[in-house]
């Protein structure tokens, strides 16, 4: 079993100044199942997937993605994931197609099979039609798919969704859930994400980790998951684990752009 | 592929450009106000001073103007893509970050020249007559107006969290770099504090290359505006480079 696993995290810890994020957790994830993080506001998922990323440095503990350490080996790490962030993180002025050839460009994939790979992608998310429109007259959830599309283009081995679905109506979450399925199926890519909706993890993860002030306090299906709290659903198996109380997030300068951005109506 | 990925984040800006209409005409409403209102308010009073045609002094100052603050935009919209927009994307690809810091300002500085050019050609439809001999060089310190300013709005959106001290940089730094450059009047005269610090500002000595090099006046000689644009355009570079380097998400 250990050849199998693709990411794996030891007494991994992020702190900033006093702020504990991140506090010393562990976890394996294997290769080709898709793994849900689940967690309340501020408990350290998205911190954990910035490490994981090669986007933050952590302050202690070990990482390996495929058998490599995002802070020595970042670019061999990055080769091997595609990424979906929470916000968006499309060029907006330019078209759905030129969007995808840019990322081929970053990525190195050879010229032969750019076109290729990209007109597969776009047609699996049914976007082939509409290549040639600029992004921003996408609606949210078209937006969303092009960015899956985007995260896949290079055949990542590991895709990381963080809230990919945050704020789409049911039938593009369903959608997108069942591409995504289809994918980690045909091109056994590993999926590792993050959600509020608790439907969604329990439909599409086989394993879930619960992490609530920086550590993790479950983990396991979702069935083990409620028989461990006893409850019915993974909502009250998540209630049950992380409390009811509501979570204070200090506002920073991101959500202060966020909502600037939402005033703006650039999202 | 390093060269493949700066090529297309070069295209990618020109593209942006090209494609916002809006912002192209919004940018040159400026530039084109100083150079009617002044070149013609003050033309009679800078005559009657014995300092001959004003639109023939005024232009490259209002051409490097344009220029400086498209540059410093083009820098500062870091800020803009890197919270919500593509630079995300930028950074988690297997891509050296000096190699995206390259492709970016080299578009945004081909993108500032694009819009000297136009300023430029306005100049002559209300009057403005250069030397025709010295035009290529003028090019080179258009460009390298260019480079050093994107680099260095590069380097302050590098620094900067959010858009709460755009304000500042406007007011404090770009608003000054082009006052107090002789862009809009002649050194020569002038008490000597503003001397002393119209010689630390960068855009002092583009506008002064560029005016030598199509009017032949010169304050400083050409020989140190090209001096000064080059060091400077190379410190700009590498200190932006750098601070881009350190950005963390």
């Amino acid at each position: 079993m250990a050849d199998e696993s693709i990411i794996q995290v030891d007494k991994l810890l992020k702190r900033y100044g006093d702020l504990v994020a991140v506090d010393g957790i562990s976890f394996t994830v294997r290769s080709g199942e898709i793994f849900a993080f689940l967690g309340p506001n501020g408990a350290g998922k998205t911190t954990t997937i910035k490490m994981l990323t090669t986007l933050l440095k952590p302050t202690s503990g070990s990482i390996a993605i495929d058998g490599l350490d995002p802070t020595r080996d970042s670019i061999g790490v990055r080769r091997r994931f595609g990424i979906v962030f929470q916000d968006p993180s499309l060029d907006n002025e330019l078209t759905a197609l030129e969007n995808l050839e840019l990322h081929a460009s970053l990525y190195a994939i050879p010229r032969a099979k750019r076109h290729d790979r990209i007109e597969q992608l776009l047609r699996l998310f049914e976007l082939w039609e509409r290549r040639d429109s600029l992004v921003k007259e996408f609606s949210g959830g078209m937006k969303r798919r092009l960015e899956i599309a985007r995260g896949l283009l290079h055949t990542p081995k590991i895709l990381f969704l963080d809230e990919p679905t945050l704020g789409l109506d049911p039938q593009t979450r369903n959608q997108l859930w069942t591409v995504v399925g289809k994918l980690n199926e045909q091109e056994r890519v590993t999926v590792f994400l993050t959600t509020h909706y608790m439907d969604e993890a329990e439909r599409v993860a086989k394993r879930i980790a619960i992490i609530d002030r920086g550590r993790i306090v479950a983990e396991g299906s979702a069935e083990a998951l409620k028989e461990q709290t006893s409850t019915t659903t993974l909502e009250d198996a998540f209630l049950a684990l992380t409390g009811t109380t509501i979570r204070e997030e200090a506002a920073g300068s991101m959500d202060r752009m966020r909502s600037m951005a939402r005033m703006w109506g650039r999202r | 592929m390093t060269f493949d990925v700066i090529r297309m984040l070069w295209i990618r800006q020109l593209k942006r450009y090209v494609r916002s209409r809006a912002r192209i005409v919004g940018s040159l409403g400026q530039p084109l106000l100083f150079l009617v209102a002044l070149g013609f308010g003050f033309g009679p009073v800078f005559r009657r001073a014995g300092q001959g045609n004003y639109i023939q002094f005024l232009a490259p100052g209002v051409i490097c103007m344009t220029i400086l603050f498209t540059a410093i935009f083009s820098g500062i919209e870091l800020i803009w893509d890197r919270q919500f927009g593509f630079l995300k994307e930028t950074l988690v690809a297997p891509v050296s970050r000096l190699t995206i810091m390259v492709g970016r300002t080299l578009g945004g500085a081909t993108v500032a020249l694009i819009q000297g050019l136009i300023v430029s050609v306005a100049c002559l439809l209300v009057g403005f007559r250069p030397g025709l001999a010295a035009i290529p060089i003028a090019f080179v310190v258009m460009a390298l107006v260019a480079l050093m300013f994107t680099a260095l709005g590069t380097a302050i959106a590098s620094v900067m969290e959010d858009f709460q001290g755009f304000q500042l940089v406007m007011n404090f730094v770009v608003m000054p770099t082009f006052f107090l450059s002789g862009a809009l009047f002649p050194l020569t005269n002038v008490p000597r504090a503003l001397q002393v610090i119209a010689s630390v500002d960068p855009l002092s000595y583009g506008v002064d290359g560029l005016r030598s090099m199509l009017t032949g006046v010169s304050h400083f000689g050409v020989g140190t505006d090209f001096a000064v644009l080059a060091a400077l355009t190379a410190a700009f570079l590498l200190s932006g480079s750098y601070l881009f380097s350190r950005i963390q998400l």
